[in-house]
């Protein structure tokens, strides 16, 4: 099991590399999808199955197919760097070093070392989460539901050449 | 059974590569893509908080962040679309003027 | 934690099964593009592939043959990497989503179950998600030829099967409901027994499809879509766009998304036994050992009813208008779809209360 994380998570931050480093949108959209293909593995060594599958139909095979479908559409190609593009790694890079020094600092600080979850194994089957969802989440999970139908009318709106 | 430290490590990692992509890449679709990797660092800190605390409220949490990131996509890339209408580009470099 | 010794002979019974069920399933293949030509070429009233043996029952090891030693050409233009990894992706993934189905009643050996490589409790959302991820093979089949017929046929399935997999999934809504639960196993175990007419119980079986009509017809529509059949095959219509997605791929790659296609043509129709066809359930006798297998030949037979309607599809419909299969998608059986949860969940809390 454990070896399985260490394995995944290489996988997985190698992916996000690629997603980073790649100038061609479609490599970069494929190792994005590699990226939330072995998060969803996460999700099922946690023990979140369905939120692992829900992660693969969701992310996997429906956002990321759009992503896709907009690059062929538009005929992304390889990107060429512009004058502002150089200036981008000097600033980027700092921040970048200060983001992750903060964030280790945080969990190093804040977690004992190695610490073992003293929780026991959560229910996080269909069932579960839907009484969850349906019982205490019952207001945000209606207003997503508006807010899905204003992005649908957004998306229109903002395509569609005439209307 | 890994620690919970190790998946925060890793969503860590994640979501710097994450702000990193957003930095560095000009493709204005490929910064779209390095805000979705921040998303699902985020996401994974949320299921890894969950298991570690018993709590489920983590796991839904991320159901709602996942619907979010379906309609931030479908709006997206409709912008994306209108805009290389207008400019025939997708560089984020020549997308600098609120006019035509 | 299981010990060891558990551990490797449960890898080592997966791994027989998975080279048994692998091993069928490609036989099969091969005999329903065989059983295909045949069926097709007798509604046209022609006698189809008669040389290779009797009856060309040899004709798919000809073909097979023919496949492999074909010159394998890539285009110049294409992009290598993406070119060799979507028939490979195509493949894998039609046969990714088989490992969950189980193709007859509990036969335990030594504690392994034999008829199903495995049985996950999400297993409806299981053969969903790699439907799903099923799409990519296509469209980056379409992408990386860099030529604009596979690029219009990559463009079109994309839009096809995203359309579609929206009903797909509302149509599973249904039976989900009904059954509550999503483990295949368990929602076929719920079809067994008759119905009962008030205190008679009468011959019809109770089965997913009298319960759930709508959610079946939506479902095998959609279905048909989501596998680019006719009158859904769209992504290769030859009349416009050559031969699609895969007009740039020959040889052995073509040989994959050949493959690809007919063993989601297999899922699905698994998938419409096992929701909507009570899976393995039929008459049992004769004697105690034969019911396992009897279990099977039943899930079979029903899953070969309907690759034969594949098949008599194909022979019979003439195929969509692009806009047309659009407006009949997101307009006609994505409504019908949900106005079918709808009244689906009014009659659960109806009965319940």
């Amino acid at each position: 099991m454990a070896a399985l994380f260490y394995i995944v998570a290489g996988v997985a931050v190698l992916a996000a590399l690629s997603v980073v480093l790649q100038r061609t949108p479609v490599y970069s959209a494929l190792s994005l999808i590699v990226v939330l293909c072995s998060l969803a593995v996460l999700y099922l060594l946690i023990g979140a199955e369905f939120l692992a599958v829900i992660q693969v139909i969701v992310y996997a095979g429906a956002i990321m197919v759009l992503f896709v479908l907009v690059i062929m559409l538009l005929n992304a190609r390889r990107e060429t760097p512009g004058d502002r593009s150089r200036l981008a790694p000097l600033l980027g890079a700092p921040l970048l070093a200060v983001f992750l020094a903060e964030f280790f600092f945080v969990i190093v600080k804040q977690l004992p070392r190695g610490s073992e979850s003293s929780a026991a194994p959560l229910d996080s089957g269909p069932a579960a989460i839907g009484g969850l969802l349906f019982r205490n989440y019952v207001l945000p999970f209606e207003v997503t539901s508006v807010l899905i139908l204003v992005a649908i009318l957004g998306a229109v709106v903002l395509a569609k050449k005439e209307l | 059974m890994v620690p919970v430290s190790h998946y925060l490590l890793l969503s860590v990692v994640l979501f710097s590569l994450g702000v990193a992509g957003f930095l560095i890449r000009r493709n204005v679709i490929t910064v779209f893509m390095s805000i979705e990797l921040m998303l699902n660092a985020v996401n994974l800190a949320f299921v890894a908080f969950s298991r570690h605390l018993g709590n489920l409220d983590g796991q839904l949490f991320v159901f709602f962040v996942i619907v979010v990131a379906a309609a931030e996509a479908a709006v997206g890339l409709a912008i994306i679309i209108a805009l290389y209408r207008t400019r025939e580009s997708l560089s984020v470099d020549d997308l600098d003027s609120m006019k035509l | 934690m299981a010990t060891s010794s558990e551990a490797i002979s449960l890898l080592l019974v997966t791994l027989a099964k998975v080279a048994v069920v692998l091993f069928i399933l490609l036989t099969a293949i091969a005999y329903l593009v065989w059983v295909e030509r045949k069926v097709v070429a007798h509604i046209q009233s022609r006698w189809g592939p008669y040389l290779v043996a009797p009856h060309g029952l040899l004709q798919p090891l000809a073909d097979g043959l023919k496949f492999l030693f074909k010159e394998d050409i890539v285009p110049t233009e294409a992009d290598r990497l993406v070119y060799w990894l979507a028939p490979f992706l195509a493949f894998t993934l039609a046969f990714l989503s088989i490992s969950v189905i189980p193709f007859g009643e509990s036969f335990q050996w030594r504690g392994h179950e034999l008829f199903q490589i495995t049985d996950l409790n999400v297993g409806v959302l299981f053969v969903l998600a790699v439907t799903s991820l099923g799409v990519y093979g296509i469209v980056l089949a379409g992408w990386a030829s860099n030529s604009k017929y596979p690029l219009f046929g990559g463009l079109r399935s994309s839009a096809q099967m995203i359309s579609y997999e929206l009903s797909l999934g509302l149509a599973l809504v249904g039976v989900v409901m009904v059954s509550g639960t999503l483990s295949l196993r368990r929602i076929v175990e719920l079809q067994s027994g008759v119905w009962h007419a008030g205190s008679h119980s009468t011959f019809l079986p109770h089965w997913n499809v009298l319960v759930q009509p709508v959610g079946f017809l939506v479902y095998f529509t959609s279905a048909i879509a989501e596998t680019n059949r006719v009158p859904f095959d769209l992504p290769e219509g030859e009349t416009e766009l050559v031969a699609g997605f895969h007009t740039e791929y020959s040889s052995f790659k073509f040989a994959l998304f050949f493959i690809a296609e007919y063993a989601n043509m297999v899922t699905v129709s698994c998938l419409a036994t096992l929701l909507f066809f009570g899976g393995w359930l039929g008459p049992v006798f004769g004697p105690s050992w034969l019911h396992p297998l009897l279990s099977v030949f039943w899930f079979c037979l029903k899953v070969f009813c309907f690759l034969f309607f594949y098949i008599w599809m194909r022979g019979t419909l003439p195929r969509f208008r692009y806009d047309q299969l659009m407006a009949f998608g997101w307009k006609f059986l994505l409504p019908v779809g949900l106005l079918n949860i709808l009244v689906t969940s009014f009659l659960l809390a109806w009965q319940s209360s």
